[in-house]
């Protein structure tokens, strides 16, 4: 497919997706809401985290914070939604470049560790900021939305992470990531600065899913760090993008539909066993589809006809 | 003093934990983030035993051993050997390892959950002695001195048998180890599972003092993985040191700001070896 008919095809699809309020509400509604979440934010971390393999598990500390500064500009600044959801993401591209630089020159090990426990840790923070200088008293983000403007908010943002994702594989930044995933060395010595070049794409991710957080945040109308500083949202991202493959742009896309669903449907029949189900999607990914859905059906068709 | 002489406690059962991990990582290469569960695994056998047989933790902590050594070994043969034999790199097998092992967390904590859904609460030793002036839980104190011992245990084996030196020549290097006739595959399995008991037998000795649940797992591995990058991978000597200091600022945070501060200050301390000692306490800077 030539460039042009992709984007033609992605125009297309985004037009759809735009229609789909339209016509279902309710339960529907919600799943496809919770869809177009996931899409922005695996897409977008499998932007960072597919070439460099550095695996990120911030997301849940971003969205946190976009979903946090809403709640605690609203109900102890008074700032109106917007102008919080326009700062949220700026504060998560600050922080994320300040972790990128003390994480992102050392091995990828560093980053987990360092990602892994953040959302907890900010969390702790916050609650302890909230509980001594502001006051324990609960926020309330009362606004006009209803699902369909937080849906087409989402796709707003989708849109923009595909065009980014787009715009960033014909540049040269996009050119430097994808020889720096193949061998840093290398990279190195063609005078790619691999630091910067990981930093810059990591605050992308952070700029993103704070604004996704922000945006979900209506959602909630009551909000305590406890519910948006949520670890198991950075685990899903995760799951979801490596479940679709992270090659291709549109590859989280296919593994952010089926999981959520599934998701949806086990905590909803059994509750208690999201767990093990979580443990199940990680140990099936990295056993038996390491490359993802995308992977799979690219090596079925390669051995389907040998040319 | 108060706060010294519980941090010191603390540290200890702290030191024996990431002594385990870093077998796991610094002689295996396998980051393992089920390192917490694990733990809980043993705190949650313990707590077992003692309500249902009123058997004492350290007597419980014999029969930790051999099973956990066995699951251990089980673990690395069946998942993570397969992993090792298909990595193409180091870094490819960090990856490959990270998400298993986040698999097996979920998987355990799932399982300990259908076990076990209450806090693990049981009694033992629970009164106070006087220690250089200041009171501390009985509890607290055998349990820092048994760590010690199997931490002293471990470390003399270490460097004094020739398995253990096997085990050190692979944490330098693995091809080099295989050029002088060291079976590395097996040295590998041997410390993973080593690593395993080590882990269990801490989570036993700290469900003394520390009232665990099936989900307290995570924030023992980050613990344990600071402590470890602290004290520099593979070293045991800066893990026993950097798991004091982390049992002592966490300490001193928990009384003097606020409890709920304690994984901020591990923070803390992470944001300062990454900038100022990424290599270790006592690590040399790699060219």
């Amino acid at each position: 497919m030539s460039e042009r008919l992709k984007l033609a095809l992605g125009v297309l699809i985004a037009l759809a997706a735009a229609f789909v309020p339209l016509i279902a509400d309710g339960y529907w509604l919600s799943i496809a809401v919770t869809i177009m979440m996931y899409t922005a934010l695996s897409t977008s971390w499998a932007l960072f985290s597919g070439p460099t393999h550095y695996i990120a598990l911030s997301t849940g500390a971003f969205y946190g914070i976009g979903g946090y500064l809403v709640a605690t500009g609203m109900s102890d600044f008074e700032a109106s939604f917007w102008t919080m959801a326009a700062i949220a993401p700026l504060v998560a591209i600050i922080l994320a470049g300040a972790i990128g630089a003390a994480t992102l020159r050392l091995s990828g090990v560093y980053f987990v560790i360092f990602t892994l426990g953040l959302a907890e840790m900010i969390r702790n923070l916050v609650s302890w900021v909230q509980n001594n200088f502001l006051g324990a008293r609960g926020l309330y983000v009362l606004t006009d939305f209803d699902e369909r403007h937080i849906y087409w908010m989402l796709l707003a943002v989708t849109v923009a992470v595909f065009l980014f994702g787009w715009l960033l594989g014909r540049s040269r930044t996009g050119f430097a990531l994808r020889i720096l995933g193949n061998d840093e060395e290398v990279a190195r010595h063609v005078g790619i600065d691999t630091a910067r070049t990981k930093i810059l794409l990591f605050m992308s991710t952070g700029f993103f899913a704070a604004l996704v957080g922000a945006i979900v945040a209506p959602r909630y109308y009551y909000i305590e760090p406890n519910v948006v500083f949520s670890p198991e949202l950075s685990f899903l991202v995760v799951i979801m993008a490596l479940l679709g493959g992270t090659r291709h742009l549109w590859g989280p896309l296919l593994g952010v539909v089926p999981f959520t669903m599934l998701w949806e449907a086990v905590s909803a029949a059994a509750p208690n066993a999201t767990t093990m189900v979580l443990g199940a999607a990680f140990l099936m990914i990295v056993y038996l589809i390491p490359d993802g859905i995308t992977g799979l059906a690219a090596k079925l068709i390669r051995t389907r006809s040998p040319s | 003093m108060d706060i010294v002489i519980s941090g010191l406690l603390l540290g200890g059962a702290y030191a024996l934990v990431a002594m385990g991990l870093n077998l796991q990582y610094g002689v295996a290469r396998i980051m393992n983030l089920a390192n917490g569960e694990v733990l809980v695994l043993g705190g949650l056998a313990a707590f077992w035993a003692f309500v249902s047989f009123g058997l004492s933790p350290l007597l419980t902590l014999f029969l930790i051993a051999p099973l956990a050594f066995a699951g251990s070994w089980a673990i690395y043969a069946l998942f993570l050997r397969p992993l090792v034999k298909r990595a193409k790199s180091r870094g490819q097998l960090e990856v490959d390892t990270i998400l298993a092992t986040f698999g097996m967390s979920f998987f355990f904590v799932g399982l300990m959950v259908s076990l076990q859904a209450e806090y693990f609460t049981y009694s033992f030793l629970a009164w106070p002695i006087s220690l250089l002036g200041s009171t501390v839980a009985a509890n607290r104190l055998v349990a820092a001195l048994v760590a010690a011992a199997i931490a002293a245990a471990l470390y003399l084996w270490l460097n004094r048998s020739r398995s253990g030196l096997a085990v050190r020549a692979v944490a330098v290097s693995p091809g080099s180890a295989r050029l002088v006739g060291i079976d590395v595959g097996k040295v590998s399995a041997l410390a993973f599972s080593l690593g395993g008991m080590v882990t269990a037998l801490g989570g036993c000795l700290i469900s003394t003092f520390v009232t665990l649940d099936a989900s307290a797992g995570v924030l023992f591995t980050m613990k344990a993985l600071i402590i470890v990058i602290m004290g520099g991978v593979g070293d045991i000597r800066g893990a026993i040191i950097a798991a004091l200091i982390l049992g002592l600022v966490e300490t001193a945070v928990a009384t003097i700001v606020d409890p709920g501060l304690t994984l901020v200050a591990a923070y803390a301390i992470f944001l300062a070896v990454l900038l100022f000692r990424p290599q270790g306490l006592f690590g040399r800077r790699s060219a």
